[in-house]
């Protein structure tokens, strides 16, 4: 099918994007890399009157480095935040994370923020960003204004997120040679993830220093697992310690249930892909 | 809206309504009908093409953001009537059965070997792993692939006498 009709804008900077998107009102959609939006509009499960188009934005594209952050822009392609060497140097769990997305030609088209945005239980970036703190930099008509990512994912595709704000950019906090890994489980290739675990440790003479585990489509939001960060912290980085902790994975928890599993299925999910997470990480 | 895109060495100016996509206006306005259309979830990828020299699902784009981009479709790989190695490949290997995912297929493979010059199978594979082949072929889709590679390689390339190796993004 094709999508129904609709007017076009393509903005080249992000004070005009804003504007038109103001003047646009709320039956106007934000087109990023489209590869979440124009499947939606295809089957016409949406029918927004306007679409503006961020993909001449010059401004949102890139990453950079910005004292102790990284700030990725709302449009670098997954493609090319996988590559990226500051992000792979600083932040590799978001480059483990992004290279599982979807298929490569999803990763030319589709975006870092336009994920984030989008806020998809199941979609691999919202909680690897949680993970590591990451801050939402988001622009509307009366300025900028920063969001945690733990304030900025509210619910099934539903972010703090104005109808008439943009994401603009996406501040990192470094985590320079933390060991990562992101455990995705799902049935066939570049279908969502059932269930997927993102795991950062940082290891100092054995003894593991800093945790940050996030948790895939184990909620409507994605979800930090702070039980097991907790059991990680200060211990040493054995497999005994590694699998103890993985077992706290599903506390604090809501997982759905679908065609894919029931909660319980999740919940042993989550612990084993947490299990597996870690040794992986720490194995290298 | 006007939009013009380079589509296979050949500049196009064309009117086009937002909505299109960009599969659409190739197959409809510029007869392109190489590329084809799978599916309608964005799973298959038979309609993969490269847009700047990167693959995509031509599904999954409006024409109106191809507006000055260069395009290559399965229609513009052969040159002088030779067929790009790596289509030569796939038809050497008996890379397809029923031929629907073929344009997609290739189009995908150019793109990974660009990435990867000698990639092992299990790249190959997860290079692949947005096209989809319904008669499951993928034995012989990935042996093509595997084989394109060499055929690429510099070394083999002064056998050829190929324009199109390697350059013909």
């Amino acid at each position: 099918m094709i999508p129904s009709a609709f007017d076009y804008a393509r903005p080249s900077t992000v004070e005009e994007a804003v504007r038109t998107l103001a003047e646009a009102g709320e039956d106007a959609k934000v087109l990023a890399g489209g590869q979440s939006l124009l499947p939606v509009l295809r089957m016409r499960l949406a029918a927004p009157t306007m679409i503006v188009d961020l993909g001449r934005v010059p401004e949102l594209r890139g990453v950079r480095e910005d004292g102790d952050n990284l700030v990725i822009g709302a449009m670098t392609t997954h493609y090319d935040v996988a590559r990226d060497h500051l992000v792979q140097d600083h932040a590799s769990l978001i480059a483990r994370a992004t290279e599982t997305v979807a298929d490569p030609q999803v990763r030319h088209r589709g975006t870092f923020g336009g994920s984030l945005a989008h806020a998809d239980p199941a979609g691999d970036l919202p909680a690897v960003a949680l993970a590591l703190g990451a801050v939402m930099v988001v622009e509307g008509p009366s300025g900028r204004r920063e969001i945690p990512a733990a304030d900025f994912f509210v619910d099934y595709f539903t972010t703090s997120l104005a109808p008439d704000e943009l994401l603009v950019a996406v501040v990192i906090p470094k985590h320079t040679g933390w060991l990562s890994h992101y455990e995705k489980f799902n049935r066939v290739a570049q279908a969502w993830s059932i269930v997927a675990v993102g795991v950062s440790l940082q290891v100092s003479g054995g003894t593991i220093a800093g945790a940050r585990v996030g948790l895939t489509n184990m909620a409507s939001v994605p979800v930090r697992a702070v039980a097991v960060e907790q059991a990680l912290i200060g211990q040493s980085a054995g497999a005994d310690v590694l699998r103890a902790a993985a077992e706290h994975a599903a506390e604090g928890t809501s997982p759905g249930t679908d065609g894919n599993g029931d909660a319980e299925y999740r919940s042993q999910l989550a612990r084993v892909l947490t299990g597996r997470a870690l040794a992986i990480a720490v194995g290298g | 809206m006007r939009v013009t895109m380079v589509v296979d060495g050949v500049s196009y100016t064309d009117e086009v309504e937002p909505r299109t996509l960009l599969v659409q206006h190739l197959r409809e306005t510029l007869g392109k009908v190489g590329t084809v259309v799978g599916c309608d979830t964005s799973n298959c990828g038979s309609c993969t093409v490269h847009v700047d020299g990167h693959s995509v699902k031509s599904c999954s784009m409006l024409a109106v953001q191809a507006d000055g981009c260069e395009i290559t479709t399965i229609e513009g790989l052969a040159r002088d009537g030779q067929l790009h190695p790596v289509q030569q490949a796939f038809h050497d290997n008996h890379a397809l059965q029923c031929g629907f995912c073929t344009p997609g297929m290739i189009m995908q493979a150019i793109d990974l070997l660009a990435d990867d010059p000698d990639p092992d199978e299990r790249t190959v594979r997860h290079g692949l792993e947005g096209n989809l082949c319904r008669c499951t072929g993928y034995q012989n889709i990935v042996r093509a692939v595997q084989d394109a590679a060499h055929r690429l390689k510099p070394a083999a390339q002064a056998d050829r006498e190929h324009e199109a190796v390697g350059g013909g993004e």
